[in-house]
């Protein structure tokens, strides 16, 4: 197990290595200038031609790569184009926001739809299994924003019980810090509620039908043992395989959020950033979300003996 | 209790035990009322008002950073940080006094050495700062408060270059800092105005804090615009970046911020319908929109062809999309120059007046010798204003006749395209939309994309020797008879040879809670005589 976990993060050098190449061959290929955009909408091509050079924009791919590979390696990000602020203290600045409202969600989906998709195999072919359904359906098809619109003009606006905007550090206290995240987490875990809720269902169906669950009924078992003890506990392998590749879904609807929410976390920081042709930060949060991805897949396979005593490595 | 405190009340006590974390003490009143909340139009993404010279970088900049001179609502240069000046009798020499007792943020005094430095870095970035760098015989620092310019050449408008609100505004900052490099970012924020960056409290793309400075002296006379004492009503203010214009209503309406820069006017009528919400013109000077066009290539380097734009483009149907129905926040412009202002004339104007033109249009593309060949028209999707003006051009150069390719892209992208000198087919381009602020377009000086000196223009390259002749003999006007008298001449010009196509003149909002007084309509948002009760 232990060899296995050294081997796996061994691992993950060369795929950052080729996430770094990709990324910085990808911006450097992708069309637009941040030197025009620093100089503005009043500057002349020869002052934005001396900004491209004072930020070695003009310099040859190849060793525009190197240094800044190199820099990674000794852990140096660099530094923006635009703030002159070090990338790795921007991502400092906006890494509690964009994690707060990913492990709300994760915690709000994961506690609303494992239960709802367990009770939708029990009753299955009832009306609360095509609520749940209609339900998931529902969570997949209305995009993200629209759900965050219609939360902050329904809570926040009509009834004034939530804030419409921004965020409160988890240090000052646990009450501010979900007040302002609440609608945030609802709007964006209503995909993700609607996928695990699906996926619970699905295999929950097929464990039922084991002859394990007949024998554990045959034993006289509790219908809330059998279905949370003996079935969920079978059915969780895939479950926990979608709730690990959801979370890129997260990363995504982060982004959309955090705008709709005016949330200065990662998401905006990426948008901002690409909008702006802000190579450094761009370069810096994508290599962070990558890590983050390979660390949460690496996280989930461990998981799977946890659950499935059968598996290992 | 109302709902909201009592449903944080009972999240608090659920999670206290768990969390152990206790609220963040309230403002009190007092301290709230004297907390201003401002949504800003962008995100303040650097704060170097001479290296980067976006307009939201400029209205920070002018919180923190002071200038020797400021234009008042009238549009004249008053003395600010200056005391007195003196020109001598053959307009060359200037000498300059301060006031006493300027102070920078760190509590060292102003000197003229720091206004030496921060005027040399100025004038290498700013097209007047060049224009009196190429004039320039001297600039010296003659003791603690006395600097003098001495110059090859009179520059009558002095007063004006070091008084605009135009980017890049000529900001005194500590010799230490203006000794950068103009085209490297500063990185400190020591600044000379009313108010200081709280840079520990900077998160770019999201807050800006700037705080009250104790020690800042403004001047005796009431405040107007840039000019005047900058009293501050308020001891701080915090810049909340809101990308989401829906977002930005709701939390005026909310309460959650006080004063919204730029609400898009779709949302207008939804914010008048709240009480406490008041909505009215931003800016006066408003802005002009641009149909900006190559004039070093095809098929707009031939005048036929931009003269075929001219005789069909509908200024109507272009204000329309871009302010909708309300006929109070737009006009049609006939002309170069900001509508109200000295210097507005419609000279030479006549073939944008009156009902459009398709079939004169049609005949002088014909006459152009235009081939057919694609014309790339690029659009910026993600700016709403060049959105809305894209989509009116590619129709009309459609009913034109042109072979229109449009090129759906960000402004990011078309900041590096339009840069492109290169002929259609091999990166070139044909046309793309941009708007000027009113104020930017008052005089020549101020005026980058009036200007038709060929290479030294702006994007598109107009080379019109008529128009710089006429730009020359504004800035040699020694009154102002004689400088209406150069811009109607060059009015006339530049149409007469198409510079670019004006699409008409629009306004834009703002609006703010109704706790908030002293608000006042200008080309940038003025905090001084701003406060919350």
């Amino acid at each position: 197990m232990f060899a296995y976990f050294v081997r796996r993060v061994l691992a993950t050098i060369p795929v950052m290595a080729i996430v770094a190449l990709f990324v910085f061959s990808l911006l450097y290929l992708a069309p637009g200038d941040p030197a025009a955009v620093i100089a503005g909408d009043q500057a002349t091509p020869q002052d934005v031609e001396r900004i491209r050079a004072s930020l070695g924009l003009d310099r040859p791919y190849l060793i525009r790569f190197g240094e800044w590979f190199w820099n990674i390696l000794n852990g140096d990000m660099g530094v923006s184009i635009f703030t002159n602020l070090p990338v790795t203290t921007m991502i400092k600045q906006r890494i509690e926001p964009t994690l707060s409202l990913m492990v709300l969600t994760l915690c709000l989906a994961v506690s609303i739809a494992v239960p709802m998709g367990v009770v939708a195999a029990w009753k299955q072919g009832t009306w609360v299994d095509r609520a749940v359904m209609g339900f998931a359906v529902l969570g997949f098809s209305v995009p993200v924003f629209v759900v965050g619109y219609v939360l902050a003009y329904v809570f926040a606006l009509e009834l004034d019980w939530l804030p419409v905007q921004g965020y409160t550090a988890f240090s000052s206290g646990f009450g501010p810090w979900l007040e302002n995240l609440i609608l945030p987490a609802t709007a964006l875990g209503m995909v993700y509620i609607a996928l695990i809720a699906r996926i619970t269902r699905a295999t929950m169906l097929e464990v039922l039908q084991q002859d394990y669950i007949r024998t554990a009924r045959a034993k006289g078992a509790g219908q809330a043992n059998i279905l949370f003890l003996h079935a969920l506990k079978n059915a969780a392998v895939p479950i926990v395989t979608v709730i690990g590749i959801g979370v890129a879904l997260l990363i995504g609807g982060a982004v959309v959020t955090e705008s709709v929410f005016a949330i200065p976390g990662l998401g905006r920081l990426t948008v901002d950033a690409i909008l702006r042709r802000d190579y450094p930060v761009i370069q810096g949060v994508i290599l962070l979300f990558s890590f983050v991805y390979v660390l949460v897949n690496l996280a989930i396979d461990l998981l799977y003996t946890l659950f499935d005593p059968r598996i290992r490595y | 209790m109302d709902r909201r405190s009592f449903l944080k009340a009972t999240a608090l006590a659920g999670a206290l035990g768990a969390a152990g974390g206790m609220p963040a003490p309230a403002l009190s009143q007092g301290a709230a009322a004297r907390t201003l909340r401002f949504v800003p139009q962008a995100n303040l993404a650097n704060f170097d008002p001479i290296w980067g010279t976006q307009y939201v970088v400029r209205n920070a900049a002018a919180l923190v950073w002071d200038t020797l001179y400021g234009f008042d609502d009238q549009l004249r240069p008053q003395r600010q940080m200056v005391e007195s000046e003196q020109v001598s009798a053959d307009g060359l020499t200037w000498d300059f006094r301060l006031r006493p007792g300027l102070k920078f943020h760190d509590g060292s005094t102003v000197t003229a050495k720091d206004v030496v430095a921060s005027l040399t870095r100025w004038s290498a970035r700013d097209s007047m700062g060049l224009m009196l760098k190429a004039l320039q015989q001297e600039l010296v620092a003659v003791d603690d408060r006395n600097f003098r310019w001495v110059l090859k050449k009179p520059y009558p408008k002095m007063l004006m270059a070091l008084g605009k609100n135009n980017t890049p505004m000529a900001f005194i900052m500590p010799e230490r800092l203006a000794r950068t490099d103009p085209f490297t970012q500063i990185n400190d924020y020591i600044g000379s105005g009313p108010m200081r960056f709280k840079r520990d409290e900077w998160i770019p793309g999201a807050r800006s804090v700037f705080e009250k400075f104790a020690d800042y002296v403004p001047r005796d006379e009431p405040s107007s615009w840039l000019a005047g004492g900058k009293r501050m009503g308020i001891d701080r203010i915090e810049w909340l970046v809101m990308p989401d214009p829906a977002t930005a209503s709701a939390a005026l309406q909310n309460g959650e911020v006080d004063w919204w820069e730029n609400p898009i006017t779709d949302l207008v009528p939804q914010l008048r319908r709240n009480r406490n919400v008041r909505a009215d013109i931003a800016d006066p000077l408003g802005n002009i929109g641009s149909f900006r066009m190559n004039h070093t290539t095809t098929p707009f380097n031939n005048l036929k062809a931009r003269q075929a734009v001219l005789a069909a483009l509908s200024q109507e149907d272009y204000m329309r999309a871009l302010v909708g129905d309300d006929d109070k926040m737009w006009k049609p412009l006939p002309g170069y120059f900001t509508p109200g202002t000295p210097l507005y004339t419609e000279e030479g104007g006549d073939i944008l007046k009156g009902p459009r033109n398709m079939e004169l249009a049609k005949r002088l593309l014909a006459e152009s010798g235009y081939d057919g060949s694609p014309v790339p028209c690029i659009v910026a999707q993600d700016q709403p204003i060049t959105k809305a003006q894209g989509d009116v051009t590619a129709d009309l150069l459609k009913r034109i006749g042109f072979n229109v390719d449009f090129v759906a892209t960000d402004w990011g992208t078309t900041g590096q395209r339009r840069a492109m000198k290169n002929p259609v087919g091999q990166g070139g381009w044909s046309m793309f939309h941009s708007w000027h602020s009113g104020a930017d377009c008052i005089n020549p000086g101020v005026y980058q994309a009036i200007r038709a000196n060929g290479d030294g223009a702006w994007f598109g390259w107009p080379n019109i020797p008529a128009v710089e002749t006429e730009v020359n003999n504004w800035f040699e006007a020694p009154d102002l008879e004689a400088e209406k008298a150069a811009i109607r001449r060059l009015n006339k010009a530049a149409i007469d040879n198409v510079v670019y196509a004006p699409t008409g003149f629009f306004l834009g909002y703002q609006a703010w809670r109704a706790n908030v007084s002293g608000i006042v309509k200008g080309p940038l948002p003025f905090f001084w005589g701003v406060s919350k009760a």
